[in-house]
């Protein structure tokens, strides 16, 4: 079935046959099927070389049957002429009587020499036991047994293939199943410095379309690159081995298509990258212009949208026609240059029937080998693309699975008990950087005592999030030392930190699933008794008991639930974590006064008996705070409750003042 | 689908007509291939003296076909990269300008995200169909009834045989088609909640760790995973029989033509015999080809749905009626800078409740209007009255004097200096996006560089590599919400409008740069309208008028100290934010 001439931007991977060599590496579990699943792919592959000689055979047989013995015939005629009528005659065992004679004579007398169809009629009246003597003689029994034959490699090779097919989508589902599961197993262990720094469309990509591309290839290209391999070499053997002069004249007279093929094919992969480029930005400039529409109206931007979008789709026009026209050309192509060789080989065939050197039935093979000889090399040019793109994409999955880790934590030996912990923290000069050479928190000293509230404020951008980092040790500090309980946090595991804190972020994280799961999120033991108990607290069971399914709702992009119901579910979610620290992000986005009195409520809640660091967004938060943590460009400059703060007349006097200075 | 291409023009239809034609020539070319072949056989075999000589010219003539037959297939390639290439360009023109002229009703109908596919994806979609189309559609039918028609009445046993493996493969393949088909729907979603659940790993992974939540996720993603595997892999597997069966149809055809072509010609008289070989070997290669029609043409019934939804989804954009209709005034007028609400109701037009109900106000040159109230209390529908997003249900709305309904789009829009909540960033340069748009006078670079200065945007400009000149990113993606909403309040600014518009544009700024910016503007803008939607009452208590707004309706217009004596609902929102005593202290 021809193709569109889609998907065949060539894609070129740094290292082909490095990736190629890691990709067969890691499928070496499967490695047994898989060389099973090939050889069956080769096998299938040579019976269809053989087929055709057998086929051919078949017509030799059938051909057998037309033809009337003529030098029997002679034999009889001389025969006959020369007894004229005296007795009976015996040719090979058959006896003609002198009435049968006498009747074939009257038959020849008949026929006119000008006629040759009189002569065929004559065939079908003759005697019966000369009839019997010059009748074409087809061996039915020959016919049975080449058909047999044939039909038992129809059949195998079907069945062969078959099972290949079969046995390379198994291996190639489950290679992409452990690739994702991998993927998903190397997420959590990668420090988070890599998510700041990469796109999460970027790894999502990694994880479907590249992942797609390995396995589709793998379920497809290898076993037809293999199949086509062996088509190719099959046929150029058995050609050669059947005659090499008429091997040649395949040959060339097919390479003469080849490189007009290639010719094309090298113009076209220009429009092919220009049709991709330039549709990939139409489509962005499209996305842009209708997410931006009501900018666009009322800019009076319509106009300048029009003509710019008109460029760009004409541009479209021609790399689009080209490369559809290129690629169409293909199977044409291929056509011609079979049908050329045919002719050439049928020709050379013949003068060499001709003047001796070889057979008829040589020329009818060969008209089938040039047929399995054109095919296979576009096929095999199309899985080297394809092979290329899995090469490609399985770099960059690799590179994902090859990013550096977080360190391991085996020497760790401390471990703090939630239920003991009392909750005092210790910045001891403290010094941090995302990048190497770039300090932002430069030296930071701080005791915050057992249930004790720290604010951390500043303008947007200023690094508050730092805190939440360092905290729940998602980055390590550069020096200093961060202590709980007396516990330097470099001698705890990540995992034993964060279950030391209760942390509720300003982004609703909610995953799809019913609120229950949302809400009890890992605990799984929690009834759902305590969970309610938790909404009640937050302010949110009304909420949930008025929804149809009440704790089985779905939360899928839901739009009858608000941003500020959904922070009450975070927020009770964090309820649930019973841990002596609390990081909480104050900030309300998008929602309404009432619910966001709701939220607040359900804040302050949440901070009662626990040491918590409140990035704060409430005056009120900020004045009784015990701490305060002035941000800005990512360093703490300012330290101390409100009044000391207000006093020094510094940055923090100044944001506070803003908020109430006569404007507008 | 025949809908879109009633937009063929007769240029096009010419074209069509054209292939249809060499479809033809080139069918009849390829089958005559098959009779210089058996020629050519025939030849080989016969021992005459010129027998070189006769298969050279047959062998010419063999060649002569096949380069004719290749010679209309280009054209006919050409034809259809062309045809089907014009006609995504003028149906991707046509929906794009369509969209272009659609208010916020029709763009909420159906959806940014749906509008991008309509006009990419499914336009795609048809071009591919067209291209194919040309070839396949007019090729197949064509020759099938070309094929048929040379070995029609030749054998009634060969022609059973060929009807059976049609028959047998077009089952197979149709059977194999409604097992998998509706399974690809599903692998799709599968597809699509793999991504789904690796996406919230990655943005929740601060919240997964804080958890210890890790394990938890990495078994939601194996459930998923699982499912997507499992019936991927029966579906491959189930199409890993199309390839094998599809050859041993053809093969058993070929075949099974010549076991009973031997049975034939082994039991007729010999006068017939020569008849039937020549018979058995022409039905071979055109019984093959009349199978891959059938072949062809199943997939294209295969193919056909999808391609009638993706034309469905178009033309569902190109017929929709667009609510808002341009009005013709376009000269200037006597008043500047004023809004009249007069008893202005809204509700959307297929919606039963009001919105907004029974709302009057007036504002003045100079003056600033802020409105407020809870999420839903229709405040941001409000003003988005003025732009014309949408039009009033009753009552009506004027802007300096005259109903907006009456005004050309240009002239309206030439009043209004417009500043959504969320920030709308082109790709280009910082200079092209504050000029952005066509306005009265046209924009110099030195009021983009006031414009930006008022809005507080200098600092961060000036820093950025280019300054003026730097690039913004697709999106916005290289700025900050804050730097991103200063460069959107700059763009109004630059048009020097009438009338400002802000709607729930401060709340993206944080408290300080929120107030200077605000100052700055209230200076730059003393001859402007004002009108702002706000959430913070630190943003809006000192307002000329505020409007209170609950449920729709106005329960309150006043100044701040106004509306604290006697506003119940705006005392509760202003408590909620500030304590008493800062209030007080106001």
């Amino acid at each position: 079935m021809p193709r569109p001439g889609r998907n065949q931007v060539k894609e070129k991977p740094k290292n082909f046959f490095g990736s190629i060599k890691r990709l067969l590496g890691s499928l070496s579990t499967w490695r047994n099927i898989i060389i099973f699943s090939l050889i069956l792919a080769a096998i299938s592959a040579i019976f269809s070389i053989v087929a055709p000689k057998l086929l051919s055979k078949l017509t030799d047989e059938i051909t057998l049957g037309i033809k009337p013995d003529t030098e029997v015939l002679t034999e009889v005629l001389y025969k006959i002429k020369e007894n004229n009528l005296q007795e009976d005659i015996v040719i090979n065992g058959t006896t003609i009587t002198v009435a049968d004679q006498a009747e074939y004579m009257k038959l020849v007398s008949t026929v006119n020499p000008e006629d040759s169809n009189s002569y065929i009629e004559l065939f079908d009246q003759l005697p019966s036991s000369i009839y019997e003597l010059v009748k074409p003689k087809m061996n039915i029994d020959n016919i049975k047994h080449i058909a047999i034959v044939l039909a038992i490699l129809y059949i195998l090779g079907s069945v062969f293939s078959y099972i290949e097919g079969y046995n390379m989508a198994t291996v190639s589902n489950n290679f992409a199943r452990t690739l994702r599961t991998n993927i998903s197993y190397k997420i959590n262990k990668l420090p988070l410095k890599f998510f700041d720094s990469h796109e999460t469309g970027d790894i999502l990509s990694r994880i479907t379309n590249d992942i797609d591309t390995i396995h589709m290839n793998l379920n497809q290209s290898l076993a037809n690159l293999i199949t086509n391999l062996t088509l190719f070499i099959g046929s150029i053997i058995m050609m050669f081995v059947t005659n090499w002069i008429m091997a040649l004249t395949a040959i060339l007279a097919s390479l003469f298509g080849f490189i007009f093929m290639f010719i094309i094919l090298s113009k076209s992969q220009k429009y092919f990258e220009q049709k991709q480029k330039i549709l990939g930005d139409l489509n962005g400039y499209i996305e842009e212009m209708y997410s931006g529409h009501t900018i666009v109206r009322t800019y009076n931007g319509i106009n300048s949208a029009k003509k710019e979008f008109d460029e760009l789709n004409k541009g479209l026009y021609k790399s689009n026609m080209m490369s559809q026209f290129l690629s169409g050309l293909m199977g044409p192509f291929m056509g011609f240059i079979g049908n050329f060789g045919y002719v050439c080989v049928c020709i050379v065939g013949a003068l060499l029937v001709f003047n001796g050197h070889t057979s008829f039935g040589t020329i009818v093979a060969f008209m089938v080998y040039i047929r399995l000889f054109t095919n296979p090399l576009s096929q095999i040019a199309q899985s080297m693309t394809s092979m290329q793109s899995t090469a490609a994409a399985s770099e960059r999955v690799f590179e994902f699975l090859d990013e550096e880790e977080m360190e391991s934590e085996t020497n760790v030996t401390k471990h703090l008990d939630k239920s003991k912990v009392k909750g005092e923290i210790v910045f001891d000069h403290v010094k941090f950087g995302y990048v190497p050479n770039k300090t932002i928190i430069k030296d930071f000293s701080a005791k915050i005592k057992p249930g004790q509230k720290v604010a951390i404020v500043g303008p947007t951008g200023a690094g508050k999030t730092t805190m939440v980092n360092l905290l729940m040790k998602f980055y390590n500090i550069n020096s200093g030392n961060i202590t709980i309980d007396g516990v330097s946090t470099n001698e705890l595991t990540r995992e034993n930190i964060h279950e030391l804190f209760c942390m509720v972020l300003q982004d609703t994280w909610l995953f799809e699933g019913t609120i229950r799961d949302n809400i009890k999120f890992n605990r799984i033991d929690l009834s759902d008794d305590e969970i309610m108990e938790a909404c009640k607290t937050v302010g949110v069971s009304h909420f949930i008991n008025a929804l149809p399914n009440k704790l089985d709702y779905e939360l899928k992009d839901s739009e009858s639930i608000s941003s500020g119901q959904k922070q009450l579910f975070t927020i009770a979610r964090g309820m649930l974590e019973d841990a002596p620290f609390l990081i909480l992000d104050e900030a309300t986005s998008n929602v309404d006064t009432r619910t966001e009195e709701l939220v607040q409520k359900a804040m302050d809640k949440l901070t009662v008996g626990r040491t918590s660091f409140i990035i704060a967004h409430r005056l009120s938060t900020i004045k009784n705070a015990d701490l305060i943590l002035v941000m800005k460009d990512g360093n703490i400059i300012e330290t101390g409750n409100h009044k000391e703060l207000m006093k020094k007349n510094g940055f923090y006097a100044d944001l506070y003042n803003s908020q109430f200075e006569k404007t507008i | 689908m025949l809908k879109l291409f009633k937009n063929f023009t007769f240029k096009e239809w010419l074209i069509v007509i054209m292939c249809v034609l060499l479809t033809c020539v080139n069918v009849s070319l390829e089958l005559r291939i098959p009779d210089y072949m058996s020629e050519i056989t025939r030849l080989i075999q016969s021992t005459g003296d010129n027998v070189t000589h006769d298969i050279l010219i047959q062998g010419v003539h063999m060649v002569l076909c096949a380069f004719g037959s290749l010679i209309s297939a280009i054209i006919i390639g050409y034809a259809a990269a062309r045809l089907s290439s014009s006609f995504s360009l003028n149906l991707r023109e046509k929906i794009f300008n369509k969209v272009e002229s659609f208010g916020d009703s029709e763009v909420k109908k159906f959806s940014t995200a749906s509008l991008i596919t309509r006009t990419t994806n499914d336009v795609s979609q048809i071009e591919i169909l067209i291209a194919m189309g040309l070839h396949m559609v007019l090729r197949s039918p064509i020759m099938a009834i070309w094929a048929i028609s040379k070995i029609v009445g030749k054998s009634i046993e060969w022609s059973m045989l060929t009807a059976g493996c049609v028959v047998l493969l077009l089952s197979v393949v149709i059977a194999l088609m409604m097992i998998v088909l509706p399974r690809f729907k599903i692998i799709q979603k599968l597809i699509d909640k793999v991504n789904g659940v690796t996406r919230e790993n990655l943005t929740g992974i601060r919240v997964i760790r804080a958890f210890n939540a890790e394990e938890f996720q990495v078994n939601r993603f194996e459930n998923v995973n699982e499912e997507l595997t499992g019936i991927q892999m029966f579906n491959q597997r189930l199409f890993a029989i199309m390839g094998p069966m599809m050859n041993l149809v053809m093969h058993s055809l070929v075949f099974g033509i010549y076991i009973i072509g031997a049975y034939l010609i082994y039991n007729s008289t010999l006068a017939n015999k020569i008849t039937l070989f020549s018979n058995m070997v022409v039905f071979t290669s055109y019984g093959m080809q009349v199978i891959m029609s059938f072949l062809m043409l199943a997939f294209i019934f295969m193919m056909a749905p999808r391609s009638q939804i993706s034309a469905n989804r178009i033309n569902e954009v190109l017929d929709e009626d667009i609510l808002i209709k341009e009005g013709k005034f376009e000269g200037t007028t006597d008043e500047q800078g004023t809004i009249e609400f007069k008893n202005v109701s809204f509700k959307y037009p297929d919606a039963d409740e009001y919105i907004l109900e029974n709302i009057s106000f007036t504002a003045n040159k100079g003056e600033t209007v802020a409105f407020i109230g809870s999420t839903g209390s229709g405040k941001s529908t409000l003003i988005n009255l003025i732009p014309r997003f949408y039009d009033a249900t009753d009552g009506e709305i004027l802007v300096d004097g005259i109903n907006v309904k009456d005004y050309k789009f240009e002239t309206l829009n030439n009043k209004i200096g417009y500043v959504p909540q969320k920030a709308v960033m082109f790709t280009g340069t910082v200079e092209e996006n504050v000029k952005y748009g066509s306005s009265l006078k046209k924009i110099a670079i030195d009021d983009v560089k006031e414009a930006i200065k008022v809005a507080q945007a200098k600092e961060f400009v000036e820093n950025m590599e280019g300054g003026y000149h730097a690039h913004i990113a697709r999106g916005g993606t290289n700025l900050s919400g804050g730097q991103k909403q200063r460069l959107s309040i700059a763009r109004a600014i630059a048009r020097k409008p009438e009338i400002y518009i802000f709607d729930d544009t401060f709340s993206a700024l944080d408290y300080k740069t929120d107030s200077i910016l605000r100052n700055e503007l209230k200076k730059y803008t003393k001859n402007s309208t004002n009108l702002i939607v706000a959430q913070r009452i630190g943003t809006i208590m000192n307002a000329d008028k505020i409007i209170v707004l609950d449920e729709g309706k106005c329960v309150g217009i006043g100044t701040h100290k106004e509306l604290l004596k006697k506003c119940k609902v705006y005392k509760e929102i202003a408590l909620s934010q500030l304590s008493e005593e800062e209030l007080k202290n106001a």
